[in-house]
């Protein structure tokens, strides 16, 4: 690393909010990718009769462990679970709900209210509300990541092309930014959700349409400058040609400015999937998602656990993402000197 | 003898930043008797400007500190003064001038409001009054029809006329000092003459002291009745101007009045063939008003030049600030679209694109003129060098590694540092790296846009020294662009005089020198050599 980026990563480590922020937000993201092995209806491992069993990628039906039915084993039955621990044992995620597992148990209507074995209640359909939770923090996060990497991208080349080569280019190119980004997101998402079942990927792509001109603006301003600078001008005249110019010379100076954006383009994303979902016109019925998780703490008031924690855990969220964002403007700022 | 004006005993002043402590003045005596002229000598990075801004308590606190030291202006101590005691000496009893005009001006007031601002503070007038006496100041300070400049931005301004500017406001209370700050360093040669004369006029008429800081001893000896020299913080001499000139005692002020650029160009043999020629060339930028952007005038910046290098020869490109210089180096680069023919080693490149330009500009090399500009802050020195090589040389990737070790040897560096990054060096090294970048090539014409202008004088020297090393080794051609003309005489053998795009003059340079033919030459010459 050269030292301008090693001074940079100490001025970020410096800023104990960030730093802490960064660690929090990385240890649930690591967690919530490995969603299915922190909460689900069936146990990470089997060992039974000699043989070791993954139920969690392979399916197994109930006759393999002794059972009497073809079909999967259903693991939180307790007949399942006696046949399982006559022969062997099991060892079973911290949550056993999956997002979608009904808990038939419950005594009291759903939602259930927080108990030993929902730690954070059910939601209206007796589906774990922590299970969703979780979940759903991978999907946004997920989705946010990818959102915000792609459109960054396309917005980095759009930019860097208007800007380097100003002109038409940057004429007719500001000019259909213009129009583009009159159109209303929103309305096309209704008559989408009307046409196609939106899923994932149909969502990141009509979002993705709209998003990549966040950051044209600002790298299309540094390259302006960029390319009038006396050391672009010395690579000029050695030969070098136009797009190692920009690559070479006049990106790093304009990153600067779009990692700084980066988390709070991220916050911006996680934000839009679940107003989406909140309203109804994102993640088909039945997925996790806080938006939905939202909505049905706000069709549940008297379910003060739904709504609370979907709150908590958005809020956050979006709180971490703020303060490493600002932790990284900072630390990329060039006057803002921090004391070692 | 009389109490003097201003008395400084033992200054030091510390910055704190990075966890580093930069001791940037260390116990710094002098003193300003009522009416001299004190000039405060120094290269960059010496502390002259801290010890000026320190006199006036404008340093950055609390990064900045105070060791040590008393600051005495007419038996007020300085350094403990309240907020109050302060204000009503700055632009009161102490005035200051700032470098550089443009940045030291308001540029969203107006003249008159600025002007005003500092009348109305101290005397209490009212607008309509400052305005007045506003009026005779602009006159008195030299401005042209001063009753339409009251009106004008700092913008609308020449760099001449904004100095005289900013010296109406800090005479416009009669302060008894006057602290300039390198007045005249970002100012065109025949203007800096004005300004100083201007400047002498007025403390012989206000009978005031002037702390005058310069690094340009030529300034020293026109206009100071005693110098400071400073070096790393310290003064290491103070004498009276004719004791500093005659017999300087310090080995750092000898090496400083000896770094006048001395020398002759090597010898060259006039029938070398020509390298290149320029016929007719004009760059004229067009003026587009309206709403349809029609082009309704050009600003003319090089209209019509005619020049004619021979390999081995250096030529000198002289005017000032605004004669096209500059420009004219851009456009036989082929960095600016030009109209006119331009021959490079017999062969027209003016309509040339730029691929078909690629292969021959390992031929022509340019060094630019701000050393900190033209390096990439990214890469390292030999990654900077290597990418000529990378471009112009990619059959010869293991070679690279020696050619760069040579180029740096050449030019004077420790191969070893190749793989520091520029801020690590100084202005001088920096150079002496852009110079490494076009030499690794081995061109055979290299255009040196003012390579020397940002450089201190010692550094100046040295840098000088080594392009007529290297013309004499390697047969090089220089196109020398410079507003400088010791250096100029120094380092050429041809010289051409350009003002508004056109040539007033041309030809060898003893010949310019010694018999000027126009007026502008003549004036040009007054100002560089008085």
């Amino acid at each position: 690393m050269s030292p301008i980026n090693q001074r940079r990563w100490r001025n970020f480590c410096g800023n104990r909010r960030g730093t802490i922020s960064l660690w929090l937000f990385g240890i649930l993201f690591f967690i919530s990718i490995f969603a299915e092995l922190v909460a689900n209806d069936k146990p990470i491992l089997i060992h039974f009769k000699g043989h070791f069993y993954t139920p969690v990628w392979h399916v197994y039906p109930e006759t393999r462990f002794g059972g009497e039915f073809e079909s999967e084993a259903d693991y939180r039955d307790p007949y399942v679970q006696a046949l399982i621990n006559q022969n062997g044992w099991a060892i079973w995620p911290p949550i056993r709900f999956a997002d979608d597992t009904i808990n038939y148990d419950l005594t009291v209507p759903a939602p259930a209210p927080p108990s030993t074995t929902n730690w954070l209640g059910t939601d209206d359909q007796g589906r774990d509300v922590l299970a969703r939770l979780i979940y759903g923090f991978r999907i946004s996060v997920l989705f946010g990541l990818c959102l915000t990497g792609v459109s960054t991208l396309i917005g980095i080349i759009v930019g860097a092309l208007q800007g380097y080569f100003g002109g038409w280019i940057d004429l007719l190119g500001q000019r259909f930014m213009e129009i583009w980004s009159g159109l209303p997101v929103l309305y096309l998402l209704i008559i989408l959700s009307s046409v196609v079942q939106p899923n994932f990927w149909w969502l990141l792509g009509i979002m993705l349409l709209f998003s990549w001109m966040a950051l044209v603006d600002l790298v299309r301003a540094e390259f302006l400058r960029g390319r009038n600078l006396e050391y672009v001008r010395a690579a000029r005249a050695l030969g070098l040609g136009d797009l190692a110019i920009m690559f070479r010379h006049i990106l790093p100076n304009a990153m600067i400015s779009t990692i700084t954006f980066m988390p709070f383009i991220l916050s911006g994303s996680i934000t839009t999937l679940t107003s989406l979902d909140f309203l109804g016109f994102g993640l088909p019925v039945g997925s996790p998602s806080l938006g939905e998780l939202l909505k049905q703490g706000k069709a549940n008031l008297n379910a003060v656990w739904i709504g609370i924690s979907a709150f908590v855990t958005l809020s956050l969220m979006l709180t971490l993402l703020v303060f490493i964002g600002e932790a990284a403007r900072d630390a990329l700022d060039p006057r803002h000197v921090t004391d070692a | 003898m009389p109490e003097p004006l201003l008395k400084i005993e033992a200054l030091s002043v510390d910055f704190k930043g990075g966890g580093k402590t930069v001791h940037a003045v260390r116990e710094v005596s002098f003193e300003i008797h009522k009416g001299e002229t004190l000039a405060l000598v120094g290269e960059s990075g010496s502390g002259k400007s801290v010890t000026a801004h320190a006199i006036l308590k404008l340093l950055p606190y609390p990064d900045a500190s105070h060791p040590s030291g008393r600051i005495y202006f007419e038996d007020q101590e300085i350094l403990s003064a309240t907020k109050d005691q302060i204000r009503s000496i700055r632009g009161n009893r102490i005035g200051m001038i700032f470098q550089e005009p443009m940045t030291a001006l308001n540029p969203l007031h107006t003249v008159e409001k600025q002007i005003n601002e500092v009348l109305i503070l101290h005397t209490g007038l009212s607008f309509s009054q400052a305005s007045r006496r506003t009026l005779e100041l602009l006159e008195m300070v030299g401005i042209e029809q001063p009753a339409k400049r009251l009106h004008a931005f700092p913008h609308e301004l020449s760099g001449g006329q904004r100095q005289r500017v900013m010296i109406a406001m800090a005479l416009a209370n009669h302060p008894d000092l006057l602290i300039a700050d390198e007045p005249t360093t970002a100012l065109d040669v025949t203007i800096q003459d004005q300004i100083l004369k201007l400047l002498q006029k007025l403390q012989a008429r206000f009978k005031m002291a002037v702390l005058l800081i310069t690094h340009d001893f030529g300034v020293v000896h026109r206009f100071s009745d005693r110098v400071a020299v400073m070096y790393h913080g310290q003064i290491v001499e103070t004498a009276t101007t004719a004791q500093i000139f005659a017999n300087p005692q310090h080995d750092y002020t000898r090496l400083l009045i000896e770094s006048e650029p001395k020398g002759r160009p090597c010898a060259v043999s006039s029938d070398a063939p020509v390298i290149v020629q320029t016929e007719d060339v004009k760059v004229w930028f067009p003026v587009k008003k309206g709403v349809f952007r029609r082009t309704v005038d050009h600003i003319k910046a090089v209209d019509g030049i005619t020049i004619a290098v021979r390999q081995g020869h250096s030529l000198g490109i002289v005017g000032e600030s605004g004669s096209g210089k500059s420009t004219l180096g851009l456009a036989i680069l082929r960095l600016l679209f030009s109209r006119g023919g331009i021959v490079f080693e017999d062969r027209a490149i003016d309509h040339l694109n730029q691929k078909q330009m690629r292969p021959l500009r390992r031929q022509l090399q340019v060094v630019f003129q701000d050393p900190f500009g033209s390096l990439s802050p990214r890469m390292p020195v030999a990654g900077i060098i290597r990418e000529g090589l990378e471009i112009h040389v990619p059959d010869q990737r293991q070679e690279h590694e020696a050619m760069i070790i040579q180029a740096l040897e050449a030019v004077g560096l420790d191969p070893e540092d190749r793989y520091r990054y520029p801020h690590e060096f100084s202005g001088g090294q920096r150079q002496r790296i852009a110079i490494a970048r076009a030499l690794v090539l081995k061109p055979k014409l290299i255009i040196l846009d003012e390579p020397t202008s940002s450089l201190d004088r010692s550094v100046q020297y040295q840098v000088i020294q080594l392009l007529r090393q290297l013309q004499e080794r390697h047969r090089l051609t220089y196109l020398f662009i410079s507003h400088d003309l010791k250096v100029v005489r120094s380092l050429c053998h041809d010289i051409i005089v350009m003002r508004l795009g056109r040539v007033v003059e041309a030809g060898p340079v003893w010949q310019i020198l010694e018999n000027p033919a126009s007026h502008y030459t003549r004036t040009l010459l007054a100002a560089a050599f008085s």
